[in-house]
């Protein structure tokens, strides 16, 4: 490089404004892949991964349970005190046939939705009680547990699990309401204080997708529930580790 | 100024482009692990539950 040619590449003004501008553009189209793209691809998968280190550390602490007819009364955990404790797993065929979620306590943003994925609102019920067990996740982005929330149809399965059972409901209907819908979350949903006789699972996420304008919510009534050393329902069998951590 | 950097870099051509991968590599990381979950936490058009 010689002296005349460094002469003419003086830095201006101008110029350093213009590769400053060019550089923020680059730097939006690197959010924007990071948080539609591999942000999404990387926060489901440690999803799935932490649904299946929790089911493996439960199923190794339970013995085989004989085949029953009639299981009773579902058994009720209760609720946990700390924010962000993982007690449940979700599966929901309709979501994909590998799809497999953790369920934290607490419905934080920071806290649970993404760094975990699917949150438990606090004071709703727990999996099988009577009454409302209501939970929430991303429509879109960290792994976007809820992608599929619109597509669910009359019939499909939603399965629970925790250290003590397997908790299946049935989808039966979704609504949509503005952001302040708290009732959606009601023991009876949208019936203020009335005493709940059915064991519900309500989820809700955002509506349109990448809004915050409304919530989408879907409702599951609980058809049957299992002890974990049972043999899973087997539309999930392949998600789950065999009982005793073999 | 980037013409600027190019020039204050040391050695032959590869070097400096080298240098200046694994600078871009090093910026990447820490806007992946740092920057972006913060600014997506600015920018965080979705909220997924009811409240009051």
């Amino acid at each position: 490089m010689n002296r005349a040619r460094r002469g003419r590449t003086r830095i201006s003004v101008v110029g350093v404004l213009g590769e400053l501008l060019i550089t923020a553009g680059v730097f939006v189209l690197l959010f924007l892949g990071w948080q539609l793209w591999f942000n999404d691809i990387v926060a489901g998968g440690e999803q799935s991964e932490r649904a299946h280190t929790l089911t493996e550390e439960w199923l190794a602490d339970v013995a085989p349970v004989e085949p029953a007819a009639d299981w009773g009364e579902p058994v009720v955990a209760p609720e946990p005190t700390e924010t962000a404790t993982t007690f449940a797993t979700l599966y929901v065929p309709r979501f994909g046939a590998d799809y497999a979620k953790p369920i934290a306590q607490g419905i934080g943003t920071r806290t649970v939705l993404n760094p975990i994925g699917v949150g438990h609102y606090p004071g709703t019920q727990m999996p099988g009680e009577v009454g409302n067990f209501a939970i929430a996740a991303h429509r879109t982005t960290w792994g976007a547990p809820f992608a599929e929330i619109a597509s669910l149809q009359l019939g499909d399965r939603i399965y629970v699990a925790t250290a003590d059972g397997i908790y299946t409901y049935v989808y039966r209907g979704s609504e949509y309401v503005l952001p302040t819908g708290v009732g959606v979350i009601d023991p009876v949903p949208q019936l203020e204080g009335v005493a709940p006789s059915d064991r519900l699972i309500t989820l809700t996420s955002c509506n349109p997708r990448y809004s915050a304008a409304e919530r989408i919510v879907a409702y599951g009534v609980l058809e049957s529930w299992q002890p974990l050393g049972a043999e899973p329902p087997a539309e999930i069998a392949h998600l789950l580790p065999a009982v005793g951590g073999a | 100024m980037y013409a600027a950097l190019w020039r204050a870099l040391p050695g032959p051509w590869v070097v400096r482009l080298l240098i200046l991968l694994v600078l871009a590599a090093a910026v990447l990381y820490a806007c992946v692990t740092w920057v972006f979950p913060w600014v997506d936490t600015l920018v965080n058009t979705q909220e997924v539950t009811v409240e009051q």
